[in-house]
């Protein structure tokens, strides 16, 4: 039971629990006190000075964001000593940031620039200088050091509570305090994840995903080229937000309306390729099921990039325990440029897949040298992340409220709400059990019989029995809550029989490469969203989907054929992952 | 042209003095920072003191700033090292006077002391410094007490879990509440604003208020044998966690009771013997078989230990005492300070009743045997020793009280000459010195010209350092250097495997928290060893920092009682804070694990 204290705010008095800090208090009594660096649940160091309120009694100003309020405080936020306190100290941010707004990826949607905005800033009063951009930007995440204010979240965000894989640390001291890549690596020789949580933690353009638009139009411009564009479940809970559009007006059809207005060919659905995955996935895991003693146990879900990168630098050892079967995106690549392009009668060669992810590590996986199946180069070209598919349709003047929706092109994009769940965490092992029930029992459960993997928590275990076999379940989101795991596995604590991990808190709907929102429900209403659209699915059930029936029938013959093991399972092992060393 | 001015402190000059003051005191409340950094701001601030007279000092100061800052931005390459380098001999060589020698020495020191430090810049463009935390007080003790966590439990009034908190860290809570030589002390933050915190009298207040203490929590039994070798501070130390980790320590020590220097070094006016009992009772619960008066290498050899055991720590200390070097030394009449206090401390007090008594040292343990041999009935006890008072390692505090309670002190004199009649010690002829160069940063003394004077005395206490009776275990393959047991980084003793060893025996004479932090280290690393990764945890909550104003407050320091009556008066001296005290000496606490840099990544450790 927390107490309640008495203190005032503004000279108001209110009765607030102990526990609470002095920015919560005042913006439960709706006195908004402006903050930078502070993010709920990840950073809280009060590095920026700017939330700085007046303390009955002291001379000197304390930071509202991480200061608990106590018995008998007064604090004035709005004073004219806490204005120019404020006032200079975001002066003093701005004379290291390179204020290049313009060009800026950010623009429109920095907290920075808006902080400024609302605080009326003027002609800066001091000399400005900002560290030098050095940086490979070939890589899937780039970091801007000119425009980096450090907040400290990117630390905070990758340290060992939320992704724990600790790739950025405080480097330097003094006027010369920066953050960069921990134990003096360099970022594509260090075992980050790319799963770009620190970007969507970013205040500023500092840390941003590299950019494919370029690319994706030339490709469009080419009459030569024939460009198929897939777009991923989590995808359509989020694409609409920094386009104005509630969740209910952008559908993945008006999005698909939108595609075609920017030049894509082809318009396909990931949510047939998860469907895809969860036939092979699926029987797999009973496969292994029904041949234990062959397999490392328990099996884990292969469908994030980041979460292979983080078994692949972090437990080496573990990789064997990974499933073989690729993930969606990494199914509908060679399927494209095998199936399809023979049956379309299309020179593959000349066809270019763009994928829309919510995932920066989206990227990564597209450009793992031995995901080359299909024979024509990458199997997928491009991956592009939510925001750059926003910035794509501002950038050709598009405005999606005057669209009608479309139909996504045919046979591969058609997916279920088994699919579609995909991107929210619990959705890969729901839609799993669906058709693994299936599979064991030879009829469907009810679809929502397996309730209990869904929702926000990091760790969620649950078992089930088919036809007398029991099978133990965990899900875990977020890499801390997946270490925790991991650790737990290893030291004989828990046993499961298939492990589902996403390497975003929530999963694909709060990932690194969703539109950037500060809305901490962001993953609980995104989430819903997803959830909404599988309830009123025609099928919710993969195996049920009848591009899967045909695409089997047509060219796989069934789940786990050689073809299917040719283009569908890949072998972890084939390509480096810088490890940590452990 | 005025050339004489009348004096008169106008209030600009008293400011910048107190500039001057305020700058001292921040340099002294410093952790180590980066020497680079540091190297880079000296020359800047050395250079505004040149006169502007000489190339060498105007110039050459300002260029070396400049050079330097260019390591710092990470700009520089290897050779700008030899430039750096050669401009500070210039400077050093060839400036007229000390504001621009002394500043191209002092950057020639660091250039070459750090050189590693340097490159290591210019490498990695970033500072290769590391603490071992964000908290000073935390990084200054060298186990690493949570000491912002145990001040905001005792303000709390929850005394037991602040013991808890410090024995997470150095399982002599109690003992180290007397007697620790607190180096968080000396880096105290507040230091910047007044004075540190008195650190040292908070935890005594906590100590003497604990009372619930709940029984060490211990993990499940791993059945690993390990054998301890000596029961000091560091050997109970490591008994303790390896017990409470769930392995089966066993203690050997030579003498009749455990404690060690503890018990054998200090007498208990300054650690009263059941303060010490009861804690080490309490240690001993988590399951340590205690062996005592059993000699390693005489009783039993080390290598039948070693074939009974999973895993050896030796912490043997340093036990033997350094002599004079003086005829007559094996005369009735002279002691040494170890033989002394290891009598004391096992209560088997000798009489000196109505004695002259000449200590010669001018360390803490001196200190001891001149306050001891007052409480032991002696009608005067003398301290002798060949520095100044100053160059005492001594604490001042202890100085002060002996002081008080009768002693007197001689420095400057050196003992020159046992004077022995019919056997007995009659007088100690000391020779007057003077002081001489420095050397080492400390200086030296030489023989004045006078006559040496002779004191008459009955008895003579050598306290001239401690070393360490080391040969048994040279003889069983251990590394010496300087008479020293070496280990490796991690207190593994190279070539034997699974003997590891720390605390003074390694070291040299040191503190009792240094020996308990080196527990620590072995510790770790015999679990590791043992193929077990355990952890050592505070379970409790610390109660949250408030942002409080924080008007400035002197330290409140604790005292001694002083007596004249001393004879067979052992009891207590230093009187602890009272509650009002306490509570406004904790109140100074800046809690630098909620405000500052430790404010980054949590702030603290609840286990290691």
């Amino acid at each position: 039971m927390v107490e309640r204290v008495n203190i005032t705010i503004d000279g108001k008095a209110v009765s607030v629990p102990e526990d609470m800090t002095i920015l919560a208090a005042a913006e439960g009594e709706d006195i908004k006190i402006p903050s930078l660096c502070f993010y709920w649940g990840v950073n809280d160091c009060g590095a920026c000075r700017i939330c700085c309120v007046e303390l009955e009694g002291s001379d000197q100003l304390v930071a509202s964001c991480n200061n608990r309020v106590y018995e008998g405080m007064s604090v004035k936020t709005d004073t004219d000593k806490v204005r120019r306190t404020r006032y200079t100290n975001l002066e003093l941010i701005l004379s290291q940031h390179e204020v290049k707004c313009t060009s800026c990826v950010r623009s429109g949607y920095c907290q920075l620039q808006e902080l400024a905005n609302d605080m009326n800033m003027g002609e800066l009063r001091f000399e400005t200088s900002a560290e030098p951009f050095v940086w490979n930007t070939d890589i899937p995440v780039i970091r801007d050091a000119s425009k980096c204010i450090k907040c400290m979240r990117c630390v905070h965000v990758c340290d060992h509570e939320h992704q724990a894989v600790g790739i950025w640390d405080l480097k330097n001291r003094a006027s010369r305090k920066t953050i960069g890549v921990s134990n003096n690596q360099v970022m594509e020789e260090s075992p980050c994840t790319y799963c770009g949580q620190c970007i969507i933690h970013c205040p500023t353009g500092a840390l941003r995903e590299r950019d494919d638009i370029d690319a994706v139009l030339s490709d469009i411009a080419n009459p030569d080229i024939t460009t198929v564009i897939q777009i991923a479940p989590s995808v359509r809970a989020a694409w609409g937000e920094p386009l104005g559009l509630s969740h209910d007006q952008a559908t993945v059809k008006l999005l698909a309306a939108a595609l075609r207005r920017i030049g894509f060919d082809y318009i396909f659905d990931t949510d047939f390729s998860a469907d895809l995955t969860i036939m092979e996935e699926g029987s797999e895991f009973i496969e292994r099921f029904t041949h234990r003693d062959d397999y490392a146990w328990p099996m884990l879900t292969s469908c994030c990039p980041a979460w292979i990168r983080y078994i692949k630098g972090q437990h080496p050892d573990m990789i064997e325990n990974l499933s073989t079967a690729k993930s969606p995106q990494g199914m509908l690549g060679p399927v494209i440029k095998t199936y399809w392009a023979e049956k379309m009668g299309i020179d593959a060669g000349n066809i270019r897949v763009i994928s829309i992810m919510p995932c920066t590590a989206k990227k990564h996986e597209a450009a793992i040298p031995n995901l080359q199946d299909a024979g024509f180069g990458p199997d997928t070209d491009y991956a592009l992340t939510v925001r750059e598919i926003d910035r794509l349709i501002k950038s050709s003047f598009i405005d999606c409220s005057t669209l009608q929706e479309e139909e996504l092109d045919s046979p591969l994009g058609i997916g279920t709400g088994a699919a579609v769940i995909f991107g929210a965490t619990g959705g890969v092992m729901e839609a799993a059990l669906r058709t693994a029930y299936k599979l064991v029992a030879g009829e469907n459960p009810d679809p929502d019989a397996f309730f209990e993997v869904r929702g926000l928590d990091g760790w969620k275990e649950a078992q089930y029995e088919i036809n007398g076999l029991v099978v133990r379940v965990a899900i875990a989101s977020g890499l801390a809550n997946a270490e925790k795991l991991i650790q737990a596995i290893k030291a004989g604590e828990v046993e499961y029989d298939f492990v589902e991990v996403m390497s975003c808190p929530g999963g694909c709907v709060n990932g690194g490469g969703q539109p950037i929102s500060t809305s901490l429900a962001r993953a609980f209403v995104r989430g819903e969203v997803l959830y909404g659209l599988d309830k009123k699915s025609e099928y919710r059930f993969s195996h049920e989907n009848p591009s899967i029936t045909q695409v089997y029938e047509e060219y796989f013959g069934a789940p786990l054929s050689e073809r299917s093991h040719h283009l569908l399972h890949t072998d972890h092992h084939g390509w480096v992952m810088p490890s940590n060393g452990k | 042209m005025q050339v004489l001015e009348v004096s008169d402190p106008k209030q600009a000059k008293k400011l910048v003095e107190q500039m001057y003051e305020d700058l001292e005191r921040r340099i002294a409340a410093s952790t180590a920072n980066c020497p680079v950094e540091f190297t880079a701001i000296l020359v800047k601030m050395l250079n505004t003191q040149s006169c502007g007279k000489c190339t060498s000092c105007r110039i050459g100061l300002k260029q070396l700033g400049v050079l330097i800052d260019k390591v710092l931005d990470g700009k520089a390459e290897p050779k700008d090292l030899d430039t750096i380098e050669e401009l500070a001999k210039t400077v050093y060589l060839s400036a007229d006077c000390a504001i621009g020698y002394e500043g191209g020495a002092q950057a020639l020191r660091s250039i070459t002391a750090f050189k590693d430090d340097y490159l290591y810049h210019i490498k990695h463009n970033n500072c290769g410094v590391q603490f071992a935390s964000p908290v000073p007080c935390v990084s200054g003790c060298p186990a690493g007490v949570d000491v912002p966590g145990y001040l905001a439990l005792t303000v709390a009034g929850k005394y037991a879990d602040a013991v808890h908190l410090i024995r997470k860290d150095n399982p002599f809570a109690a003992a180290c509440a007397m007697v620790c030589e607190h180096p968080c002390e000396f880096v105290c933050r507040r230091g910047m604003i007044d004075d540190p915190i008195n650190i040292r009298a908070i935890k005594r207040y906590a100590i003497d208020r604990s009372t619930d203490e709940q029984a060490p929590a211990k993990a499940e039994s791993t059945g690993k044998k390990v054998a301890v070798i000596g029961g000091g501070p560091a050997g109970v130390s490591a008994a303790y966690w390896l017990a409470c980790m769930g392995h089966e320590p066993t203690i050997f020590e030579q003498r009749k009771q455990l404690g060690g220097m503890l018990r054998y070094g200090i007498p208990s006016y300054r650690l009263p013997r059941e303060r010490l009992d009861s804690e080490i009772a309490y240690l001993a619960s988590a399951g340590i078989e205690v062996k005592t008066d059993i000699a390693v290498g005489k009783d039993i050899s080390f290598e039948a230990i070693r074939q009974d055991f999973d895993a050896v720590y030796v912490a043997i200390g340093a036990h033997s005492d350094n002599k004079l070097g003086l005829e007559n030394e094996d005369a009735d009449g002279v002691m040494s300070a170890v033989e002394l206090l290891r009598l004391v401390g096992d209560n088997e007090l000798p009489d000196f009743t109505d004695k002259s008594v000449v200590v010669v040292g001018g360390g803490n343990v001196a200190i001891d045997c001149a306050r001891t041999a007052l409480r032991l009935g002696a009608k005067s006890a003398k301290i002798v020793y060949r520095r100044r008072r100053s160059d005492m390692t001594a604490l001042p505090a202890e100085i002060d009280a002996a002081l008080s309670e009768g002693c007197s002190l001689l420095d400057l004199n050196a003992p020159v000459e046992i004077k022995v009649e019919d056997g007995k010690v009659c007088g100690l002829t000391v020779q007057q010195q003077i002081v001489s160069t420095v050397s080492n940063g400390r200086a030296q003394v030489k023989a004045a010209q006078d006559t040496p004077q002779t004191l008459s005395c009955d008895l003579i206490l050598v306290a001239i350092g401690q070393k360490i009776d080391s040969q048994a275990f040279a003889d069983s393959g251990f590394g010496v250097n300087r008479g020293c047991l070496v280990t490796a980084d991690d207190s593994s003793v190279v070539g034997l495997e699974g003997v590891f060893a720390g605390g003074e025996c390694t070291t040299g004479p040191a503190s009792a928290i240094a020996a308990i932090a080196s527990a620590k280290t072995a510790v770790k690393a015999i679990d590791t060893y043992l193929g077990y990764n355990h952890v050592i945890t505070f379970g409790g909550d610390i109660p949250a920092a408030l942002a409080k104003p924080k008007p400035y407050c002197g330290r409140t320091n604790t005292y001694e009682t002083i007596s004249h009556e001393l004879a067979g008066d052992f009891s207590v001296t230093e009187k602890g804070l009272s509650e009002e005290e306490a509570v406004q000496e904790i109140g100074r606490c800046l809690r630098c694990d909620h405000f500052g840099p430790g404010a980054l990544r949590g702030g603290r450790n609840l286990s290691w």
